[in-house]
């Protein structure tokens, strides 16, 4: 029988095993696939899914079907894309490597129905270079797809042709924007693109081309087989379905759940993740992965739902919490993110080339007792200098909000280095 | 074959690397876009790319080597020095940080008796940081190769190195 409510990981085992073809199949597998392609015109799929409420899960949270009709349809001999990203590199975030290494299937079943839906020939799967197991099995799945027809020419005997090729890309973390990843893509430095146009008017060799995170595509299969209804019915709270939460940090199981959308924090850190280590406190979480903002202990009632998560002041994000606990330093962790994103900005708008360098060297004063007080306003207005509006993606904002937010609940922590600091020099 | 390869341009590649990259070509709309696969099928071969390498595949790809360059040193994965023959790469992202990175990252130099970056005497291997491999729930990791290492402890390190 089907684990119906956790259709994203019914097949994954805990061994870390992965899901053969036919293990695949046995659960249901290509049964989307087949409903889309046999009963329904790509129109309709697309509403469906539009429908079921289905939000991206790459972190942004538009939804997937939405998305997918705003690609042109008023020329069908047009070439179009589908993308793939499966560039996860958010630090924090842990989800789609299980899918892609212990469920491929669904992963190429999601994009064949998705390629239908916006009429696309090709596709690619944007794999970050360092996920080796997942390239091999993902290039083996792809010609077993292939043999059995479920991918190539005429899709399960339709009309339908599908070519999709594997790209493993060489690391950076900007590559998961949209437009940077299609220039990478294009075999170009992973810059972004001036917005609009937008990708799904203009995008891979300036085509239409739709890019959705893996763990959105792994969605489609299971709304396409068992309908609209029962997939809303999966929700908890406003949102809809199930979706990979993690938990990481000093807490005692971390870890890797799928749960209905709407799920609180505190079930995900207290009871799925087991709490705090022995020894430890809870003192705040990034909700999302490396770029949403700090909550605290006070927010474990907060549901895991779009704008919940944003009305407690954060983002849900890749909803990988990273549990910050009593013994490490607020600041300290803030230096270790700065130091992530101002790395890997890709350099192309100043704000976030100069201003993420000096946001490191003013934490690192900070943090090495050679702080002012005025640094902690400086950084202040960097958060509003790098924040949204001011730059071409959302890197540089996105590496504002843990600042921003430690800021506010942690600033005493900031106070004490520069304070001890003063009382070090008055004694000399 | 030598002269051919000469008047192509691309001395310095040898027929296997010419042909994976042309294999690669088969899957994009034009030569550009084979860059990254080009230069990583450089790197299984030779391990790095030298500046040699780079205008040869410049030239293969009709590419202008400073668009090349471009392209290689902006990822993370491309090597434009030497490396020894296994990269170890140690994550220094947050969960791996606040789990003990720096310690594990000290206990593999100390280990391999090299800095971060450099290349050991013996040409084995090269110590090189890396963000974020997504398996947080395992803090601290390592990739050795192409193989990840979970729940790294820094008495672990020797069992890692096989050595």
């Amino acid at each position: 029988m089907e684990k119906m409510d956790k259709p994203l990981t019914k097949n994954i085992r805990p061994d870390r095993a992965f899901a053969t073809l036919a293990d695949y199949e046995s659960t249901g597998g290509y049964q989307g696939l087949r409903k889309a392609v046999t009963e329904l015109q790509p129109k309709e799929v697309q509403q469906c899914v539009k429908d079921a409420g289905l939000r991206g899960r790459g972190g942004a949270g538009f939804n997937t079907g939405l998305k997918w009709s705003l690609v042109p349809s008023d020329d069908l001999s047009q070439t179009r894309y589908l993308i793939a990203n499966a560039d996860e590199m958010e630090p924090g975030t842990f989800k789609d490597r299980m899918l892609l290494e212990q469920d491929p299937h669904q992963l190429i079943e999601g994009m064949i129905i998705a390629a239908y839906a916006i009429q696309a020939n090709v596709a690619y799967i944007f794999l970050r270079g360092e996920y080796h197991l997942a390239a091999s099995r993902l290039k083996n799945a792809l010609k077993e797809a292939q043999s059995k027809g479920y991918l190539g020419e005429h899709v399960l005997d339709s009309s339908f042709n599908l070519e999709i090729h594997l790209h493993t890309s060489a690391g950076r973390y900007i590559c998961g924007e949209e437009t940077a990843l299609i220039n990478a893509l294009e075999g170009k430095r992973a810059n972004p693109r001036t917005k609009p146009p937008f990708a799904v008017v203009s995008g891979l060799w300036g085509k239409p081309t739709v890019v959705n995170n893996v763990e959105t595509l792994c969605n489609i299969p299971h709304i396409l087989q068992h309908g609209v209804e029962w997939y809303q019915s999966l929700g908890r709270g406003v949102d809809k379905g199930t979706k990979l939460f993690g938990a990481s940090g000093r807490v005692k199981h971390p870890g890797l759940w799928e749960l209905p959308m709407g799920t609180p924090i505190r079930e995900i850190i207290e009871e799925h993740a087991g709490g705090m280590q022995d020894g430890f406190e809870l003192r705040g979480f990034l909700p999302g992965g490396a770029s949403t903002d700090f909550l605290l202990p006070e927010h474990l009632d907060v549901v895991m739902d779009y704008e919940a998560v944003a009305k407690a002041g954060s983002r849900m994000g890749t909803g990988a919490i990273i549990v910050l606990d009593d013994l490490t330093c607020p600041v300290q962790m803030v230096l270790n993110l700065e130091q992530f994103f101002a790395q890997e900005s890709c350099g192309w708008c100043t704000p976030c080339r100069e201003g993420l360098p000096w946001t490191v060297t003013l934490l690192q004063d900070i943090i090495g007792g050679h702080g002012r007080i005025e640094d902690l306003d400086t950084l202040a207005g960097l958060t509003r200098m790098l924040g949204p509006g001011n730059t071409f993606c959302a890197l540089a904002p996105g590496a504002m909000e843990p600042l921003q937010s430690a800021l506010k609940y942690f600033r005493e922590d900031f106070e004490r280095y520069i304070v001890g600091n003063n009382a070090i020099m008055e004694t000399v | 074959m030598k002269e051919q390869t000469e008047h192509l341009g691309f001395e310095g590649l040898s027929l296997a690397e010419i042909q994976q990259i042309n294999a690669e070509l088969r899957h994009y709309e034009d030569k550009t876009a084979v860059s990254i696969e080009a230069l990583k099928i450089i790197q299984k071969h030779r391990r790095w790319v030298s500046n040699q390498c780079l205008v040869a595949v410049a030239e293969l790809l009709d590419m202008s080597p400073a668009q090349l360059e471009g392209v290689a040193t902006f990822y993370n994965l491309i090597y434009r020095q030497p490396v020894g023959k296994t990269v170890i790469h140690y994550c220094n992202s947050v969960s791996c940080w606040m789990l003990g990175s720096d310690q594990v990252q000290e206990r593999l130099c100390q280990h391999l008796n090299v800095e971060v970056g450099e290349m050991t005497e013996d040409g084995e291997y090269t110590i090189l940081p890396i963000v974020c491999l997504g398996a947080c729930d395992h803090a601290p990791v390592v990739m050795v190769g192409t193989e990840l290492k979970l729940d790294i402890t820094v008495n672990a390190v020797n069992e890692i190195l096989g050595r």
